[in-house]
């Protein structure tokens, strides 16, 4: 029997009719109208070329403030999970002994609530005047700390990231902490024979034997940073302003206010900036697998 | 404000919540959502993977990595919007459903994908000889052999759809068709000051998350863990 007849191609079909009908259908004629003026106010739709794109990348307006804030919470988010993830990894794996199952199951926790819950928690502890933190802080006297956290716009940003991180941090700590564990205990031990220190055992031996982990977990973190929506928007709403506005926020912003050209033609660059990040990311995978 | 022990335990709030909120349809939508987007994802996914891992051709391995973009690419709001208006979906619990499906697809043909080969070619060939159509042979014996990973992707799909809260912003405008995370935000907007009340609504809005963690957390590390040190 040929291998066609016994893997049938149709099985693919459920599959692939519903994504190419609700996934890619809409992507690809999304770029299209793109370069249109479709708006929720006149049903004729004109094509305008260019027009939408030279409104997001000029100046005059607040567009390019959503490409620098997303970029901005995606590098920063996406080292400071890794820095932090490894670190508690590092921890359970080498310096705490008992409980570490019960450790990971409390660190991965925030992971699984929902972003919008632990969104609205913040909202609370971070509220200038009587939220948690601020109060506990005034509480043993450290005033000046006491920051309007999500209403200074020079902070609102890094206040998001910081909500971000304590969220996602136990997800990346888990990955990483499978990682450490495929590490053989006999390098370890051939090192610390010939005299290597502690430092010299990580960067020698844990961390190049991590960079499978890593790069998956820089994979996993950019994705999410670039298309980030649900912390942001629960959070700020962009606001104050636009001080914490990133694209998949300003992309809901534009199709409340009725703007769907525009708003499709910011996902199109997203969409592009995704392909792009995409493929070069699949090749730093590629060649790190082969390296090993 | 003074931070103290309380001194009564007001368990009303829990009520008052449950009927302000409308957390009893609001569950049951997120029960159905969740529930029934992720058996139809993973039983297309499962579907799909298998073939195109057991058959590669040109075309298979195409198909595979033309599936796999849809975990980076990002959804199109508003072309998508007029696709559901035209299939009648829109504002519809049949629409979300199917939506849910979709976003679930590329991840889980992704995590079955790399667990085929771990059920061997040879059974294949055994229930052919035995002889076994292409159908039987894939819902009587590679389906049950794929039970750890297809639980995988079901706990890890369920809990996404679970606490989504973007589709339903996008897409649902009768609040009858809310799910938990919309009703919880709609209930902070409109209690904000009441802060007792918005604690117990979100309370027990996570408290089938943590039970459904708790109880499957093998699958989810392990799962995780697999992919990742694996990949």
């Amino acid at each position: 029997m040929k291998l066609g007849n016994r893997y049938p191609l149709y099985f693919v079909l459920p599959a692939l009719a519903l994504y190419v009908v609700f996934f890619i259908l809409p992507s690809v004629s999304g770029i299209g109208f793109a370069f249109t003026d479709w708006n929720s106010y006149r049903s004729e739709v004109n094509f305008v070329g260019f027009e939408n794109f030279q409104k997001i990348f000029s100046s005059d307006e607040t567009y390019l403030n959503y490409f620098s804030n997303t970029f901005v919470f995606t590098i920063s988010t996406s080292v400071l999970k890794l820095v932090l993830g490894l670190a508690l990894a590092l921890l359970l794996n080498e310096g705490i002994k008992r409980f570490v199952h019960l450790y990971r199951t409390m660190i991965y926790l925030p992971a699984v609530l929902p972003t919008l819950v632990v969104a609205l928690i913040f909202k609370s502890i971070l509220n200038p005047g009587t939220g948690l933190l601020n109060t506990f802080l005034r509480g043993i006297g450290a005033d000046a700390l006491a920051k309007p956290w999500l209403v200074d716009p020079r902070i609102a940003l890094g206040s998001v990231i910081g909500v971000d991180t304590w969220k996602g941090v136990g997800y990346i700590m888990v990955i990483l902490l499978a990682g450490l564990q495929t590490i053989p205990r006999e390098y370890y031990e051939a090192a610390e024979v010939d005299g290597a220190n502690a430092w010299a055992r990580f960067w020698h031996i844990t961390l190049p034997m991590l960079m499978p982990a890593v790069v998956v977990v820089t994979v996993l973190n950019v994705l999410y940073g670039l298309r980030v929506f649900d912390i942001v928007y629960a959070l700020t709403n962009g606001g104050p302003g636009y001080a914490t506005e990133v694209l998949s926020t300003g992309i809901f912003r534009a199709f409340s206010q009725g703007l769907y050209g525009l708003g499709t033609a910011i996902t199109s660059i997203l969409f592009v900036i995704l392909i792009v990040t995409g493929y070069f990311v699949i090749r730093l995978l590629q060649r790190e697998s082969v390296r090993e | 404000m003074s931070v103290e022990l309380p001194t009564t335990l007001y368990w009303e709030n829990f009520s008052t919540v449950i009927d302000k909120g409308r957390l009893g349809t609001s569950f049951i939508n997120s029960v159905l959502y969740s529930s029934a987007s992720t058996i139809m994802a993973t039983l297309f996914a499962a579907l799909a993977a298998y073939v195109l891992s057991r058959n590669p051709t040109r075309l298979n391995r195409f198909l595979y990595f033309f599936l796999i973009m849809g975990i980076a690419l990002p959804i199109n709001f508003f072309t998508l919007t007029k696709i559901m208006q035209i299939t009648q979906l829109i504002n519809t619990k049949m629409g979300m459903i199917i939506l849910y499906a979709t976003t679930q697809i590329p991840f889980s043909v992704f995590l079955i994908y790399g667990f085929i080969d771990s059920v061997p070619r040879e059974l294949d060939e055994a229930a052919i000889i035995d002889g076994c159509g292409p159908v039987q042979l894939f819902f009587r014996i590679i389906l049950p052999l794929l039970t750890p990973v297809l639980v995988t992707a079901g706990i890890l799909n369920f809990l996404g759809v679970w606490n989504d809260f973007l589709l339903p912003l996008y897409f649902l405008n009768n609040s009858t068709h809310w799910p938990m995370t919309l009703a919880v935000y709609n209930f902070f907007g409109q209690y904000q000051q009441s802060w007792n009340l918005v604690s117990a609504d979100i309370l027990l809005t996570i408290l089938p998350v943590i039970v459904i963690y708790l109880v499957g957390q093998r699958f989810i590390l392990s799962g995780l863990s697999a992919g990742a040190v694996k990949g």
